[in-house]
């Protein structure tokens, strides 16, 4: 039994419409490897061009965080589940303190 | 995939982005777009005459900013927030189709810091905010190529009906 990995609604169009995918991995790193491998236009979404998770790309093994376990090289055992969640930002353009019209600093 | 893309949604809706912009500045507001995407509601409006919506807004699950350090110029919406907002969807038969925010007197346009930070497919609203009176609201949705965002636009409709009659057709 592979692992199991939970494709979000925006990165669905990029995986063939899929909501989920499996693979055998013995990492989330790896298993997020076969992910971009099969779908490859998932991984501009998914890595920087230095190939490091973007920082707004969650990755869960069953409900926990992998920031708090061993990042991409957590371990992954037949029947888990990985979870990519996104988190928001944004925000107006980069404050500079001598122009910025709200004028704090 | 994005293109010429239309976004539906109620005045009343639109009228609600501006008020929590007005209401959260000179901090920033930030909230999900629940709806539905086009696949869907082309199943549930199919041989009823009416016209089919690209993307339709049909309600809005406000957030609290989390950036306490900067409110001002930036938003964050934690993923934990993220399917609180998904769960809701899902208990109405909708779905997270995108995100709205303010931009406290700032054009109603994304930033380099908004494009670092979108994903593709979702519909980024943004409401200008100037000196606590909502002005512009604009609606993107981010290139393929992350590049740059495309305009997409917004269509206030009164489709209230559809809203009321549509969940029970919606599948899962
Ligand atoms: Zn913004």
């Amino acid at each position: 039994m592979p692992v199991k990995v939970m494709i979000p609604s925006p990165l669905r169009p990029y995986a063939g419409k899929r909501d989920s995918a499996e693979f055998s991995a013995r990492t989330v790193g790896e298993a997020l490897g076969h992910l971009t491998t099969e779908f490859a236009e998932l991984r501009k979404h998914l890595f920087t061009e230095d190939g490091k998770l973007r920082s707004f790309v969650n990755v869960y093994v069953n409900d926990e965080d992998i920031r708090y376990l061993a990042k991409e090289n957590t371990p992954t055992k037949d029947g888990d589940t990985i979870s990519i969640i996104p988190s928001i930002a944004g925000g107006v353009y980069l404050a500079s303190p001598s122009r910025s019209p709200v004028g704090q600093r | 995939m994005a293109d010429a893309a239309t976004l539906w949604i109620s005045g009343s809706l639109a009228e609600k982005i501006r008020a929590h912009g007005a209401e959260t500045y000179p901090h920033e507001c930030c909230g999900a777009l629940l709806g539905r995407d086009s696949s869907a509601v082309l199943e549930s409006d199919r041989g009823d005459g009416t016209l089919i919506p690209a993307r339709e807004i049909l309600q809005l699950f406000p957030l609290v900013n989390r950036r306490d350090d900067s409110p001002r110029n930036r938003f964050s919406v934690t993923a934990e927030d993220v399917l609180a907002a998904e769960k809701a969807a899902r208990e109405q038969g909708l779905e997270v189709v995108g995100w709205y925010h303010s931009h406290p007197d700032h054009p109603a346009r994304p930033s380099e810091y908004d494009r670092d930070h979108a994903w593709p497919w979702y519909s980024y609203i943004i409401v200008s905010v100037q000196n606590g009176t909502p002005q512009d609201m604009t609606s993107w949705r981010l290139n393929d190529d992350r590049a740059e965002f495309s305009p997409e636009g917004i269509e206030i409709r009164h489709r209230a009906a559809v809203s009321a009659t549509g969940f029970s057709t919606t599948e899962k």
